[in-house]
């Protein structure tokens, strides 16, 4: 029993301050406290055009179609990685080919960037998941600079792209690419890059850092965005619908091992072209399927889920896009019912 | 047995201890992970993970520690609603002690991530794919998560006020580092 002359007051206070102070700390950590700090939350929201999101779609390339196919592994990456992946044998894929664009209706012809997303399991139970896109490099060294990117590409101050650029020199690359590169008429023709590096550990241990590439094996035709426009607003997922439909598609996967000193914490450095290339295997994509009701609509291609033998590097983006995919999805699988499934027997 | 016991068994204190610790490091790591988008971000989703699973053996340990010996009785002269709360907010610290890292492993399940602790041991998925079992493990997760932080507070703020207030020996029962079984006679 307490005391009965006992000052209690410094006691309780003393409690108070304990809870007080634990609660804060939680705050603190929440980021409630810091309105500046690059949350996954903000960054997701950064990507939302004026109109506000695509519910129920990714929040970025929110626009595609699915596909599965093979991954057949010729053996020569195990070399670099002991991942099982890399063995010679065939292992099914889950991907999906989109459009970098927050818009799920968007036009064809108006997105610049083509993606593709690729889920390779294996036997062992291991996943390797990947999205990749077609530019040779990438547009901001940093997920702060992208957060800065999205703001300034929808500012409604006239400067804004201008200020930006002035502000990010490394922007010029991927911008000559945006500005001259040919426009492919299917992703077929596209060639795909992971951009950022990540390491390969071999079975000795040893440690390589890598990019990697998928090069089509169609020809690419290119085409002017107006006559991409001209051929309808989805011909893209039209046109590869029917080609995969005709005769399974091919990508060669090589892998590029860096130099000591070579950029690998910074996508918009490309590695100088004499860099050691192994081709590890071929993407093998054997059916379309819409989106809506594909297999790959509720798959976050997390380019964080890597097999034993795969581990990040220190290219900051693998974290900020693990982080930022993982809002998307978590906001857009709640969102199911603004995207409602059409075959009989699906989930609601 | 044939006393009453004035302290947690040595076992059970270890118990609470290694968990108290883990819990907090996980309600923290909990609500930092997701509002960064650092390189940080990947390890401690890591470790939130592991250190789930981890919390759930030792709960499960620590449950059946406490099925087996018990607890010391609360103070005869604990008022009737301290003892209520009492009771009620231990149910409650085991059930989420043991429901939170299920319900992590269920909404990661129902995404189709691979569940993947301690740097490689890869664990089944416990729910078929499916975005609304994911949406309604997700809220349960996030906002349990709340209410788990809010209760550990509440708990803390009951120990100290047993230890510094009421200096009942309630604090003591799970504080004390002795070894020693100290069992009073039966009343």
């Amino acid at each position: 029993m307490p005391e009965p002359n006992r000052p209690m007051l410094g006691s309780l206070a003393l409690i108070a301050i304990v809870i007080g102070a634990g609660a804060a700390a939680f705050a603190y950590t929440a980021g409630w406290f810091s309105p500046q700090r690059l949350t996954p939350t903000r960054l997701v929201e950064a990507l939302a055009p004026a109109a506000g999101p695509s519910l129920g779609h990714r929040r970025n390339h929110a626009k595609g179609i699915c596909f599965t196919g093979e991954f057949e592994a010729n053996g020569a990456g195990s070399e670099l990685s002991k991942a099982r992946v890399f063995a010679s044998g065939r292992y099914p894929v889950l991907g999906r080919f989109n459009l970098a664009t927050p818009d799920a209706n968007a036009p064809d012809a108006k997105v610049r960037v083509h993606g593709l997303g690729i889920r390779i399991a294996t036997p062992d139970g291991q996943e390797w998941r990947s999205a990749m896109i077609d530019p040779p490099v990438f547009a901001v060294s940093t997920p702060q600079g992208f957060y800065e990117l999205q703001l300034a590409s929808k500012s409604k101050d006239a400067n804004a792209m201008k200020n930006f650029i002035a502000a990010h020199p490394e922007f010029a690359a991927f911008g000559a690419w945006a500005k001259n590169a040919p426009w492919t008429d299917s992703y077929a023709e596209d060639r795909f890059n992971s951009l950022n590096s990540f390491v390969f550990v071999d079975k000795a241990g040893a440690a390589h850092v890598v990019r990697w590439s998928l090069l089509p094996a169609a020809q690419p035709v290119s085409i002017s965005p107006d006559d991409l426009a001209r051929r309808g607003p989805d011909y893209l997922e039209q046109e590869i619908a029917r080609r995969v439909a005709g005769a399974p598609q091919h990508w060669a996967m090589v892998v590029t091992i860096a130099s000591p000193g070579d950029p690998t914490a910074d996508p918009t450095k490309a590695w100088p072209p004499d860099r050691r290339t192994v081709e590890v295997g071929t993407l093998v994509v054997q059916k379309i399927e819409a989106e809506r009701d594909g297999p790959c609509r509720d798959i976050n291609f997390d380019p964080a889920v890597l097999p034993t033998g795969i581990r990040p590097s220190d290219d900051p983006f693998p974290a900020a896009r693990s982080a930022a995919y993982m809002k998307s999805y978590d906001l857009r699988t709640a969102e199911a019912k603004d995207y409602p499934r059409t075959t009989t027997g699906a989930k609601p | 047995m044939t006393g009453v016991r004035q302290r947690f068994t040595p076992l059970q204190r270890l118990l609470h201890w290694l968990i108290a610790v883990c819990i907090l490091a996980m309600l923290f790591i909990g609500v930092g992970m997701v509002s960064t988008a650092t390189p940080k971000f990947l390890p401690l989703i890591a470790i939130h993970k592991s250190l789930g699973i981890a919390i759930l053996v030792l709960a499960l340990i620590r449950l059946a520690v406490r099925l087996r010996y018990g607890a010391p009785a609360l103070p005869a002269d604990l008022p009737e609603p301290m003892k209520l709360a009492a009771h009620l907010s231990h149910y409650a610290l085991y059930a989420l002690m043991i429901g939170m890292p299920l319900i992590g492993w269920a909404m990661l399940s129902a995404a189709a991530y691979p569940v993947v602790v301690f740097g490689g041991v890869r664990l089944p998925a416990i729910l078929p794919q499916s975005d609304s079992l994911h949406t309604w493990f997700w809220d349960a997760h996030f906002y349990l998560a709340f209410a788990f932080f809010a209760l550990v507070l509440l708990h803390v703020a009951a120990a100290l006020f047993h230890a510094l207030v009421r200096r009942d020996g309630v604090f003591e029962a799970m504080a004390s580092v002795s070894i020693h079984d100290e069992v009073a006679p039966a009343e």
